[in-house]
């Protein structure tokens, strides 16, 4: 049963204020939730007033400013700055995103930012995504075959079949999608979520994998894959702009045809 | 190692609401609607069989503003879940699944939902005479 309300450790309280001193140019508040593994407190939210005359364009860089030059404390993951790697997933402006590709300008007002939604928190914006990886993990995300690879070239693809794979191999596993849904939120602990299902689709059609039937009946299962109700957070909010909706929605077609 | 509780990340506290989520629990909430609904119908007919007397007090009941009030919602509920049910099944064949159709269908669901339940409640008002 869904779990609407914070539980009691989680429910967020007001931080404190970083003022800006001697700003040169526009001020904007940035509203980052806060929480440390070592002290007792609960979470809480901090305002960060940040001279945007000194800061680069991307949330991202406002994050990196804030811990440079106002609060090396601030925790969060970051790596390729260039929207490849996945690291900065973050609900950002009310939505799931890429801290490194998300404008500020593209937000009105304060820019609230906390880690990604319904998981658990390692600290600050640092969600623990170990479930989510072990998820992946259970979807075989490699290809397997029975015949022998060619002995002389590699296994060959038509373009054709290969514009299948190009879209959902694209997907960097951000978890911006999964925590996004709401289903997942409810369920994430035994329904496999947006992600994970785009990828389960990227080998089911993939032409050179040669278990799509063992694949299929492994998602054979009323959480699995039958808990997406086709909300479309997911495809709605992918920074990469894939749709995992639509691929769960032909794994769904590709359960009915084989019957 | 911290022996806490790690806490949970906001979720509906936070994740601004859209039209992709928003219309998904209406169609639930509608759905629930539609199952009390017909246990409403259902009293409507059982009274119905179980004479005059009774009869006129479920007419009575439901003929009443409150009665009106809660039928012109059964209509919405209906109208809504069947046009997003339509909606539903076209994504079940794979087809509209790109955002600009998404929004495109969410509000012409929206749109056709209103539409039907205030054309139902015009011709019932006419000749209906009620």
């Amino acid at each position: 049963m869904a779990q609407l309300k914070l539980p009691v450790n989680s429910r967020m309280t007001e931080g404190k204020t970083w003022s800006a001193k001697g700003a040169k140019g526009e001020v904007r508040n940035f509203r980052v939730y806060r929480w440390n593994p070592d002290d007792e407190a609960n979470p809480h939210v901090d305002t960060y007033e940040v001279d945007m005359a000194e800061c680069g364009p991307m949330v991202l860089d406002a994050l990196i400013k804030i811990k440079n030059e106002i609060d090396p404390t601030l925790t969060f993951r970051r790596s390729c700055r260039e929207g490849i790697c996945g690291s900065c997933a973050m609900n950002i402006d009310g939505t799931n995103t890429l801290a490194c590709t998300k404008a500020c300008g593209d937000v009105d007002g304060d820019v609230k930012i906390y880690p990604l939604p319904h998981m658990p928190v390692v600290k600050d914006l640092v969600p623990d995504l170990t479930h989510f990886y072990a998820q992946y993990a259970s979807i075989k995300p490699w290809i397997q075959t029975e015949t022998p690879a060619p002995p002389d070239r590699e296994r060959l693809q038509s373009p054709e079949d290969q514009a299948k794979i190009n879209q959902p191999s694209a997907c960097i596993l951000c978890a911006c999608c999964s925590t996004s849904c709401p289903s997942y939120w409810w369920n994430g602990d035994r329904y496999l979520g947006p992600a994970v299902l785009l990828q389960a689709y990227r080998w089911i059609v993939d032409s050179r994998d040669e278990a799509t039937g063992e694949r299929l009946d492994e998602l054979e299962d009323p959480f699995k894959l039958y808990r997406c109700h086709t909300i479309m957070n997911c495809t709605n909010t992918c920074p990469k702009g894939l749709n995992p909706a639509k691929a769960i929605a032909e794994i769904k077609k590709l359960m009915v045809a084989r019957r | 190692m911290h022996t806490k509780q790690r806490p949970l990340s906001p979720h509906l506290q936070v994740y601004r609401p859209q039209i992709t989520s928003a219309m998904s629990i209406c169609h639930r909430i509608s759905g629930v609607a539609l199952a009390v609904g017909a246990l409403l119908l259902t009293y409507w007919l059982v009274a119905a069989a179980a004479g005059p007397e009774a009869y006129a007090g479920a007419q009575s009941l439901l003929g009443g503003f409150f009665g009106k009030l809660i039928l012109f919602a059964f209509t919405l509920a209906l109208f809504y879940h069947l046009c997003n049910g339509i909606r539903h099944l076209v994504w079940d064949t794979g087809h509209g699944f790109d955002m600009p159709n998404v929004y495109r269908s969410g509000y012409a669901v929206m749109i056709a939902a209103g539409v039907l339940t205030v054309l139902v409640w015009l011709l019932a008002l006419i000749f209906g005479g009620a």
